[in-house]
């Protein structure tokens, strides 16, 4: 489960042309996710070898820091997340822990990190009750969030007359919040939901779901599950030519790593919503490339790249500060300085933890538009930073009002 | 059209099909575990693994020699049986004077080591198995849209189950088998090598999960854990059904199958536990199983 | 399981207990100093292990019945404990003893459902039962499923010692335990005891006897459900979490592991197994899923080696009772 991945930064900073040694401060980072489970490859080592990638590019900005890395496997368990994060803030030194993917395990490891007054970065996690209900003092919520996903797929499939729905939701809390958010919507924007059926989690036969999705006459029918059951039911969609029989599916939460899995002859025409695709700029295609030399041939998804923005931001603010140790201190510095670098571009870190920044509405490409075993996204639309994320107010985030 | 229930009849007879397919997957396995329970008086907890271990050998076959979906269909069960037989010949032999209960644990060791080492080289998100390009596309039967594959599913598992209980029930080999679970030193007197006989017929248990696993692999992702999805809802099957008979495994496969298809009509949420309370209700009435002999 | 505890049939004589009894003190004692010198988190959680795999082993060790499904006492309770801890605001005490009833009532049920099979049929209807239970957990409401229910304050034991403090959780756990484990051995040596192991051995004769062997099987699996939803509720207390991995089967497989590798029907050898698995957890964490593999070839070669586990075979070796 953990691993020392080493001292990244040792070399650089020891070359740091004889900066005094007295100068030097140590900040621990522990990338936690899913190292072998249905996350492992939107998260994964790729998450640690992007940390990796901002420490080098940090190294350039304050070369007195020396900044070490570990890693840890949470298995999506949460009690197996809190018992790492307790250990690594107890025993290990670890100032800031990245990444947790998987919302349950998330909102575990953001606990301990207030109790025990450290950061929590997260990259991977969905829940937008991260910065609502759930929010504290400790927490950056990075990348993404459910409110976010519902609002740009579902406006958009609205908007583009796809206005009756009929909902695959996941049995359990998060998809439960991803069709209630989703619902609502779609009827702000005059869409009708004709119906929902709750399948059980890890279920391996979508087909009597599908037959009562088809059933329903719906124009679209949103996937409120993830992973492996979003990519089950995809593919038995496909099977059972429901695409070909007129109906379209909205995935609410798919990441690229999901459709190259798939494969564009099963994915092409899906419509969902990321905040990062490796191929939407020439900056992202050279930070990819740096990426590929440590990962191979895989494609970086936008949780891999938000740990990296999110790790380079979290240095900025330790190195202003001076210090690591305080980390409710560290977050309201993160939150003060503006963030900025190659991959988000400019953006912000609100009160409640949530960072602000443009999300984007993607189509999977047909096999006849792709150039390359990579190329799975056309742009549709992009949604500004004001309007991708919940707005500060609706969260009822209890920071917002002191 | 007319409606059952408040449900389009057209959706429920979707529904019953679809639980028919189900059910053929449930029906092959818990035969295979009938067939070993019935000779080593053995549950074999890894029939679940055995089951991965199927869908594994079809994708690995295509991905190292090319070898497609219909010679896969043979090859892998007969290279996983003889992985079963190994495993007999290796470990379980030695547990037969113990009390059964050994055995179980023994197979769940083995499952857990099966599925670890999968789970390691694999992850466990599913490696993506074509359906074979000749039974591609499908038919529109009216009330609902059949997959080629899914109707070839319920065929061959059909064909492979009664035709097993047509060798067990029905033939000579059959009988010797059933003599020997009866009383096998009797049958020995009678110059039947017993030792073998059970040894052939564990791999031939394990074979009929691999077919499983194999005719699953196009249908699902090939995933380390799909045996273990799986297998717990074959035990409480296999409760229900009784372990005395083979046509009671195959027929109480088919059925829940079914039961569990007009849940998801009717009552989704219950999906995925109407067959535990299936079983709790047929423990409460008759506790041998239905089709048990006490 | 005849074979396994061919060791522990003779009779029960002084010079017996008095072995049972010096181990007992070294065990309590090396619990009372273990804090000074061992991370107490791991401790804690090793010792609510322990307790799991002791009500486990009540049950397989004494009555000869394998339960494939106690996961569902021990997560279940952890899921009652944290509710009545947090939604209701009940003192940790009162939520443990209360999540304890809880657990023994699901045993009532599952039991008076499992005991109406023998053996294989015994151990695949608790599986069946603990995953129609897992499902459950899954989607009722109260129990968050996958989310598990998480921040969980420990709160005040008797409204006097605050359990927040590492040690003061650390005692009062390792008193619990030490309750339990007497409780047990209470059990084992009573006539109700002699009675169940009288079942293990040839049930048809016991009920000859005119013994209504159900009804012992029945109050032993109770027992032994209200055992391990201690264990489980204490869990729940000291991580300040419920969670699917408590209910999961995986679980029910580790607890079996456990005792087997510690010496089923043995006193001790729960205690010694549960330490060997967590710790071989921890500290071989960094393997990750190669540790699923280990914990398999170790149940293999527990089966087909040493089936009288560590303890066992030590107790064995030395001809006397652990």
């Amino acid at each position: 489960m953990r691993k020392v991945i080493g001292a990244v930064a040792a070399a650089a900073v020891a070359l740091g042309l004889g900066t005094a040694a007295h100068a030097q401060q140590t900040v621990k980072i522990g990338v936690l996710n899913d190292m072998s489970g249905l996350y492992a490859d939107l998260a994964g080592r790729g998450s640690v070898a992007a940390a990796k990638l901002a420490v080098e590019d940090f190294a350039k900005i304050d070369p007195n820091l020396k900044v070490e890395i570990v890693s840890g496997d949470h298995q999506n368990k949460p009690d197996i997340g809190s018992s790492i994060a307790t250990k690594w803030f107890d025993n290990e030194g670890v100032d800031m822990i990245v990444d947790v993917p998987t919302s349950s395990v998330a909102l575990a490891v953001s606990q301990v990190a207030a109790n025990k007054n450290k950061v929590f970065i997260g990259s991977g996690p969905a829940s937008s009750d991260l910065t609502g209900s759930k929010c504290n003092a400790n927490t950056v919520h990075w990348t993404y969030d459910t409110w976010m996903l519902a609002n740009g797929t579902g406006k958009a499939v609205v908007k583009t007359g796809g206005d009756t729905w009929f909902f695959i939701t996941a049995d359990y809390a998060f998809g439960h919040a991803l069709e209630r958010d989703t619902s609502e919507v779609v009827k702000a924007n005059g869409g009708k939901v004709l119906g929902a059926v709750r399948a059980p989690l890890n279920t391996s036969d979508f087909s009597s779901f599908l037959l009562q999705a088809q059933s329903s006459k719906a124009k679209v029918i949103g996937l409120a599950n993830a992973g492996g059951d979003t990519i089950n039911s995809i593919k038995q969609a496909a099977e059972f030519g429901i695409v070909k029989g007129g109906q379209s599916l909205a995935g609410l939460l798919i990441f690229s790593t999901d459709v190259v899995a798939l494969g564009l002859p099963t994915a092409q025409g899906l419509v969902l919503t990321e905040t990062w695709y490796w191929d939407l700029n020439d900056n992202n295609r050279a930070w990819t490339k740096r990426w590929q030399k440590e990962m191979g041939n895989k494609v970086p998804t936008m949780v891999q790249a938000g740990v990296y923005s999110g790790v380079l931001h979290y240095l900025k603010a330790v190195s202003a500060l001076k210090q690591s140790k305080d980390g409710k201190a560290v977050v309201d510095k993160m939150k003060e300085l503006p963030t900025d670098d190659t991959l988000f571009g400019k953006g912000s870190i609100r009160v409640d933890g949530r960072k602000i920044h443009p999300a984007y509405l993607f189509e999977v490409k047909k096999p006849s538009e792709s150039k390359s075993a990579f190329d799975i996204y056309k742009l549709r639309a992009t949604i500004p930073a004001d309007e991708a994320f919940r707005p500060l107010k609706d969260g009822g985030c209890p920071l917002v009002k002191s | 059209m007319f409606e059952i229930f408040g449900i389009p009849s057209q959706a429920l007879f979707g529904q019953l099909l679809i639980g028919l397919i189900n059910g053929s997957f449930y029906a092959l396995l818990s035969l295979g575990l009938a067939v070993i329970f019935g000779m080593l008086n053995i549950i074999n907890f890894a029939h679940g693994a055995q089951y991965m271990l199927g869908a594994f050998a079809a994708y690995l076959l295509l991905q190292l020699t090319g070898i497609g979906y219909w010679p896969a269909l043979i090859l892998a069960p007969i290279i996983v049986g003889i992985i079963g037989i190994v495993i007999e010949r290796t470990m379980l032999q030695w547990l037969y004077k113990l009390d059964h209960l050994y055995g179980l644990l023994l197979t769940f060791g083995l499952a857990l080591v099966i599925e670890g080492v999968f789970r390691n080289y694999y992850g466990s998100s599913g490696q993506p198995y074509q359906v074979p390009s000749s039974l591609a596309g499908g038919h529109n039967l009216g009330f609902m849209f059949l997959p080629n594959y899914r109707a070839w599913v319920i065929v061959a598992s059909l064909i492979v189950c009664f035709g097993t209980w047509f060798v067990i029930e029905k033939t000579r080999l059959g009988s010797y088998l059933r003599a020997a679970t009866e009383n096998p030193t009797l049958v020995r007197a009678f110059g039947i090598n017993v030792p073998r006989m059970i040894t052939l017929t564990y791999g031939f248990g394990v074979a009929l999960a691999a077919f499983a696993g194999v005719m699953a692999a196009p249908i699902y992702n090939v995933s380390p854990q799909m045996g273990s999805d799986i297998i717990i809802v074959v035990f409480a099957v296999v409760v229900i059904g009784g372990m005395g008979s083979i046509m009671g495994a195959i027929l109480t496969g088919f059925s829940l199958g079914i039961a569990e298809g007009l849940t998801k009509v009717f009552f989704p949420e219950a999906s995925s536990t109407v067959i535990f309370v299936i079983m709790a209700i047929v423990l409460l009435t008759r506790p041998a199983g239905l089709f048990g002999r006490g | 399981m005849a074979s396994a505890t061919e060791t522990i049939t003779a009779p029960v004589t002084a010079a017996s207990h008095r072995s049972e009894l010096v181990a007992f003190a070294i065990m309590a004692a090396f619990f009372v100093v273990a804090p000074a010198f061992m991370y107490p988190i791991f401790l804690m959680k090793a010792l609510c292990f322990a307790l799991f795999a002791c009500a486990f082993n009540l049950l397989i060790g004494y009555v000869g019945l394998l339960s494939f499904g106690h996961a569902m006492f021990f997560g279940w309770a952890a899921y009652f404990c944290a509710h009545m801890l947090k939604e209701w605001g009940l003192t940790p005490e009162l939520s443990i003893i209360l999540a304890t009833v809880a657990a023994g009532g699901l045993g009532l049920v599952a039991g008076a459902l499992a005991i109406r099979r023998q053996g294989i049929y015994f151990a695949m209807i608790t599986l069946a039962l603990a995953q129609m239970m897992f499902f459950f957990a899954v989607q009722a409401p109260f129990t968050h499923g996958e989310d598990g229910i998480q921040g969980v304050q420990r709160g005040k034991l008797l409204g006097l010692f605050d359990l927040s403090h590492e040690m003061t959780m650390y005692f009062f756990v390792l008193v619990v335990f030490l309750a339990a484990f007497l409780l047990i051995y209470r059990i084992i040596y009573s006539p109700f005891g002699e009675v169940l192991k009288a079942i293990r051995e040839n049930e048809t004769r016991a009920i000859s006897l005119g013994y209504k062997t159900e009804r012992y099987k029945l109050l032993a699996f109770i027992l032994s459900a209200a055992l391990a939803g201690l264990a489980g509720a204490t869990k729940a207390v000291v991580f300040q979490l419920a969670s699917l991995t408590d209910v999961h089967w995986t679980m029910s497989g580790e607890v079996v592991l456990m005792t087997l590798v510690g010496g089923l029907g043995t006193v001790f050898g729960p205690v010694v197994g549960a330490f060997i698995i967590i710790a071989m957890q921890s500290y071989l964490a960094e393997f990750g899923q190669w540790v699923t593999v280990i914990q398999g070839v170790i149940f293999v070669a527990c089966v087909l080696l040493f089936r009288r586990g560590v303890i066992g075979e030590i107790a064995h070796f030395l001809k006397i009772r652990l």
